[in-house]
């Protein structure tokens, strides 16, 4: 399982803060775009996800990661898959 | 629109001086910032001494967004490029987009950024290699952080033509004002002080191996034997100087009145060199008589060869020992792309009345009949600037500054200087 709160630490560690956002969890329903992350850092996020958990995420996974909670359940029902 | 090209805004990362002001008091001075690579441990190559920006600490200055996105070289550059547009006077948000551009000359791109991702590919795999690998190496990714910093979506490009390139740059922009642009950010940076960096550029066999700072790059001297890198280099604002008048830029440095590149012929063809061409095209260009020459920035490589065809050019330009020529880049290293910040010096040599001396040079070649400004600056009244870059592969750049032009913008910080 991943969380939103292991999202957020990626979020913060991989791609950068902005320094305008605070990434905490209202943040869970606002468009990667809104939060200042672009199409390149969601990839970055995304494999990240895939190195740190082990989540099978392919690439055109970007697609479905528009918010920070879809991108958790996401991630999530591919672990589900995979066990 | 006016057809003057002015520098309004100067940004200095540089070995001898983080700042513009920093940067000039120890060129003036004649202190070097040339020592042991420390970056990493040299000890296995042949080259061990650069030109580091030592106390340059990049969160300091840039948001951990963009500093995770780019290279050092890239960090280098947008800091250079906010100091520049601070000191300009200039805030983006207030000008259109479109009238804003950014053109810089890159050498290396991220070598440093590279060198570590091919080491995660190689040690761990491709999975384990960032996303911004994509966008951190290559040429242009310091225009583009720039232009999307900023949001100026003028004519933007890079320049990639070896350590001409930061003059080139400079010539680019100002074409670009003449089409319509307002203002663009230029000039360059380099920073390639990793291995992977230093071996390619050990390819040239133009590199120093001495192991003495104070004598490992010297120019035009007897025991000239190639020369050291540096990092860092100069952002400038170039603008026309009617735009830079109307919006009450607080001062300008100078004008860009002249420039020309020119291309070496293929070796073997017992055709010269292009550098005299490019001399001589750049004073035509700026209307400019070669008795109208205040000071020579040469390009001093530093490789005999090299020195001996740049001082019988300046010889035959000039007339021997007619012009004072300098190298300030002896205390800083070759920067590359980064050698705008010899446009800078010449500015500032302009605003201040003073030649920056060559450093370490004790024994000129006597048949080059240069007159060296060594050792200490020189005061006199410096109206007109020539600044000379050569890059590895046929690059020839020429630039002529000369002193702020009359009635386009009212005076500034330069009228107190002396």
């Amino acid at each position: 399982m991943i969380t939103l709160d292991d999202l957020i630490e990626i979020m913060r560690s991989s791609a950068g803060t902005e320094e305008a956002v605070t990434l905490d969890n209202e943040i869970a329903d606002v468009p990667f775009s809104d939060l200042g992350f672009d199409s390149l850092a969601v990839l970055e996020i995304q494999s990240q996800i895939r190195l740190r958990h082990g989540i099978p995420m392919s690439d055109d996974s970007i697609e479905r990661m528009t918010t920070p909670r879809a991108t958790v359940e996401y991630a999530n029902s591919l672990r589900g898959a995979e066990v | 629109m006016s057809r003057a090209a002015v520098v309004t805004g100067i940004g200095v990362v540089a070995p001898n001086g983080l700042g513009t002001d920093a940067y000039w008091s120890a060129t003036r001075d004649g202190r070097s910032g040339i020592g042991p690579i420390s970056r990493f441990d040299p000890a296995g190559y042949p080259v061990r001494l650069a030109g580091q920006v030592d106390d340059f600490d990049v969160d300091e200055h840039l948001p951990r967004r963009v500093v995770v996105q780019t290279d050092h070289w890239t960090h280098l550059a947008l800091t250079a490029a906010d100091v520049a547009l601070a000191d300009a006077a200039v805030t983006p948000t207030q000008l259109p987009e479109y009238d804003m551009a950014v053109v810089t000359a890159s050498s290396s791109g991220g070598t440093e950024f590279g060198q570590r991702e091919i080491e995660r590919l190689w040690s761990k795999g491709p999975q384990h290699v960032t996303a911004y690998q994509s966008i951190a190496w290559f040429y242009a990714a310091s225009t583009g952080q720039i232009s999307i910093r900023h949001g100026m979506r003028g004519p933007c490009g890079v320049v990639a033509t070896e350590q001409a390139g930061g003059i080139d740059a400079i010539g680019h922009a100002r074409r670009a004002l003449r089409t319509g642009t307002r203002l663009v950010v230029t000039g360059g940076t380099d920073a390639s002080l990793c291995p992977y960096g230093l071996v390619a550029q050990l390819s040239t066999g133009r590199l120093s191996r001495r192991a003495d700072p104070a004598r490992a790059y010297v120019p035009f001297d007897l025991r000239a034997c190639g020369y050291v890198p540096g990092e860092g280099g100069a952002i400038l604002i170039v603008e026309d100087a009617e735009h830079a008048a109307q919006r009450g830029a607080p001062r300008v440095y100078g004008e860009i009145a002249g420039y020309a590149a020119t291309f070496d012929p293929r070796p073997g063809t017992g055709r010269p060199p292009g550098l005299r061409r490019a001399i001589t095209q750049a004073l035509a260009d700026a209307g400019v008589r070669a008795d109208e020459v205040d000071v020579v920035f040469a390009d001093g490589a530093g490789v005999p060869d090299l020195d001996r065809a740049e001082a019988g050019v300046l010889t035959e330009v000039f007339g021997p020992r007619a012009v004072p020529v300098t190298v300030p880049k002896t205390m800083t290293g070759r920067l590359y792309a980064g050698l705008s910040l010899d446009v800078v010096a010449a500015l500032l040599a302009i605003r201040d009345g003073v030649i920056p001396p060559a450093v370490g040079i004790r024994h000129p070649v006597p048949e080059h009949e240069l007159d060296l400004v060594v050792g200490a600056c020189r005061e006199t009244t410096v109206r007109t600037a020539l600044v000379l870059a050569r890059g590895y592969g046929g690059f020839n750049a020429a630039l002529v500054v000369r002193g702020r032009p009359r009635n386009n913008v009212r005076g500034g910080d330069n009228d107190h200087s002396r």
